[in-house]
């Protein structure tokens, strides 16, 4: 069963099951529809006792935890899962957003922290790129996107063979859409891997790095692989947008 | 009535009752004393008088042995003065008083073998009790009876005289204690008393009053002194959060009334799907923009309060400086500004590296957003100056803009919550900006300051120099 979840490699379209520990009844019922919609089969658990044993026994591929849960607290539940090597992602809820609650959150095991309130976009882009991580792509040498190749030993991108000259910044954004290739990849997510930053830039600074690395990869092929995805983030992929 | 209950107020005093308890313990203290010294100068004067009446019984008995009883009543006659201070009695073998100036022998002399004090009555007009003698009995051989004694009236009266004059010292001592005590006492009561008014009229919403110094700088001084700088902070607490709410009423108001007016007018018109799903997605992007300024204003509420202290880290300045003005370059470059950075590696310093970051990147989308204000009617060289030095006060970052700058009297102003100047409502934000970059500035001990670019505006945050050690 734990075999089986580890080789899965999630890609676009393909159903993933995520379990929400969530006690806002709500909140977990507006999240098993949209996930339903996006093509994801979710479970929901009210407290964390109840959470804590469905996510042992069930086959999960991310779990959601809020942090304040009855009975059993979110954080507490993470850490006892890890204490019985349970490896599985988890992307914690929480209200409250400050940097040490986010640290703390990450130190107890959890993988992921996002704040309430979120936009939906942005919950399904994080749940989606930690199911992947299942896969470890960490390991893979090259990253290849239609012609795009990124060869991680060398530093060096082509395109069709040509190479592409990129700043090392620009080369860390590509490396971090390549590496979530065919998934969506929001703002803050970027913000927070390729410059390690946890706030929120006023301005479209984001937008403009980005449009800079299309520049670079898209604009003399016919075809784009960098997409925008209207209202949620930017996505890497080769077919039609 | 009122006279009533200021004086039971001033007797329950501490002044009052500090006074009544001192007053209480030197008179059980003079007391002791003067008792003490009573009764040892009446037990040396009784020793006296006893050492006299004894010679003088030795004496007598000395004229009955050589001549008798009758050169006995010679010598008791002789010595018998109707005025004068030695007192005889002397009685036959049958109780018939032969000679002596007392009348009779006292009862409290009859009863007793070692003698004492009695009272007697001296001369025809004195009462029965008049005098004070104190006489004892000599013993003879014949069955005679002999008593000598002597007048002491004049002590006795010396005394009580004594004894008046330290009951009316005492009782003028309480007096003056008391009353003393009473009138420091209804001075210190009278000066609570106006700090009182003047705190109840405060407490009633008049928050500008003040409490009246008596100019003489004591301790009740100190206090209303201190009082009054209590209430100016709270005064400008107050009005700080009064600003702050009015801020908040036009601030988030207006998004929120622009997100009811979009959800409405999508509402309206239900022919076109567009229109609705339109009308949601402004919903959105205000509801995010109203949670972007409620979470600025509780990250910039939790760093006042002191808290997130305990998450510093160890981390090159230099290169989040770097780092943060190399992700708005491209941002500068698109509005045609250029986007100078004077930092390099270092200083190393243990501060919270997120918070460090986020204010840099205020300040720096601070420049870009009134720089590009300023391109638009100046045509000044338009750079952004972004530098790093450690100086003497401390590890300042100044970001620099050429943009209208900030008039001197309003520099202290925009530093607060919510303040954007008339000019710049108009410009995307959330008015919050600077204000979280004080406060990151103070939870790490800093400060900020704006100055005169020349033109433009320079904002510098400065860091205490020992973040570097």
């Amino acid at each position: 069963m734990l075999a089986s979840s580890q080789i899965r490699t999630w890609q676009s379209g393909e159903l993933m099951r995520v379990l929400v520990i969530e006690d806002d009844r709500e909140t977990a019922q507006f999240l098993r529809k949209a996930l339903k919609e996006s093509g994801h089969a979710a479970d929901i658990a009210e407290d964390g006792e109840t959470g804590l044993s469905l996510a042992q026994e069930g086959n999960y591929d991310v779990l959601i935890v809020d942090r304040m849960l009855p009975r059993l607290d979110g954080l507490s539940a993470i850490k006892e899962l890890r204490a019985k090597d349970m490896r599985t992602p988890v992307l914690i809820l929480s209200a409250l957003g400050d940097v040490d609650d986010r640290v703390k959150g990450l130190r107890a095991g959890g993988d992921d922290y996002l704040t309430k309130p979120y936009a939906y976009s942005e919950l399904l882009a994080r749940v989606e790129a930690l199911a992947r991580r299942s896969v470890p792509a960490e390991q893979e040498t090259r990253y290849i996107v239609g012609g795009l190749v990124l060869d991680r030993l060398s530093h060096r991108v082509t395109r069709d063979g040509e190479p592409i000259q990129l700043q090392p910044r620009e080369y860390r954004l590509l490396e971090y859409l390549m590496k979530h290739a065919g998934q969506v990849v929001t703002r803050t997510m970027l913000l927070e891997h390729v410059w390690d930053y946890h706030f929120d830039p006023q301005t479209n600074v984001i937008d403009v790095h980005v449009s800079r690395l299309r520049g670079k990869i898209d604009k003399n092929f016919d075809k784009p692989l960098l997409h925008t995805v209207r209202g949620a983030g930017y996505t890497i992929r080769d077919g039609p947008g | 009535m009122a006279q009533a209950n200021l004086l039971s107020r001033a007797v329950s005093t501490t002044a009052f009752r500090l006074a009544a308890v001192t007053v209480a313990a030197y008179l059980i203290c003079a007391g002791f004393i003067v008792g003490l010294l009573f009764w040892q100068t009446n037990r040396i004067f009784s020793n006296q008088v006893l050492t006299t009446l004894r010679s003088e019984a030795k004496l007598l008995k000395a004229d009955a042995q050589t001549g008798g009883l009758p050169a006995l009543t010679r010598a008791v006659e002789a010595r018998s003065q109707p005025d004068g201070l030695g007192l005889y009695y002397l009685a036959g073998p049958s109780g018939v008083k032969l000679a002596g100036n007392l009348s009779r022998v006292p009862p409290e002399i009859a009863e007793s073998n070692s003698g004492g004090v009695f009272r007697y009555a001296k001369g025809a007009n004195d009462g029965e009790n008049a005098h004070l003698g104190v006489a004892i009995p000599v013993e003879l051989k014949g069955r005679a009876h002999l008593i000598v004694g002597r007048d002491i009236e004049e002590q006795r009266r010396f005394a009580d005289e004594m004894g008046r004059v330290f009951l009316i010292g005492f009782g003028l001592l309480s007096l003056a204690g008391l009353s003393g005590g009473f009138v420091i006492s209804r001075i210190v009561l009278k000066r609570i008393e106006t700090i009182n008014v003047a705190s109840r009229s405060i407490m009633h919403g008049d928050l500008s009053r003040r409490i009246a110094l008596s100019g003489s700088g004591d301790e009740l001084d100190d206090l209303a002194e201190n009082l009054n700088a209590m209430l100016d902070r709270i005064e400008a607490l107050m009005n700080g959060l009064r600003e702050v709410s009015d801020n908040i009423a036009h601030d988030l108001k207006t998004p929120l009334s622009r997100l009811r007016n979009a959800a409405e007018a999508a509402l309206r018109d239900p022919t076109r799907e567009g229109a609705c799903r339109k009308g949601l997605e402004h919903t959105i992007e205000e509801a995010d923009e109203l949670i972007k300024t409620f979470n600025g204003l509780l990250l910039i509420a939790r760093l006042e309060a002191g808290a997130l202290e305990d998450n510093a880290e160890r981390f090159d300045l230099g290169r989040v400086v770097c780092d943060v003005a190399e992700l708005y370059e491209p941002v500068a470059e698109e509005r045609q500004l250029e986007l100078e950075i004077d930092a390099g590696d270092g200083p190393v310093i243990t501060a919270n590296r997120q918070l460090v970051g986020q204010a840099v990147a205020n300040l720096i989308d601070n420049a870009i957003k009134y720089s590009a204000r300023a391109t638009k009617t100046h045509t000044t060289d338009a750079e952004i100056t972004v530098s790093l030095a450690m100086r003497e006060e401390g590890i300042e970052i100044g970001v620099g803009d050429r943009g209208p700058g900030i008039a001197v009297a309003d520099r202290e102003r925009v530093l607060r919550r919510f303040v954007r100047l008339e000019k710049s409502r108009t410009e995307p934000g959330t008015g919050l900006g600077l204000s979280l970059v004080q406060a990151v500035a103070r939870l790490h001990g800093g400060s900020v300051r704006l100055e005169d670019n020349e033109p433009g505006l320079r904002v510098v945050l400065t860091l205490p120099r020992r973040l570097a050690e």
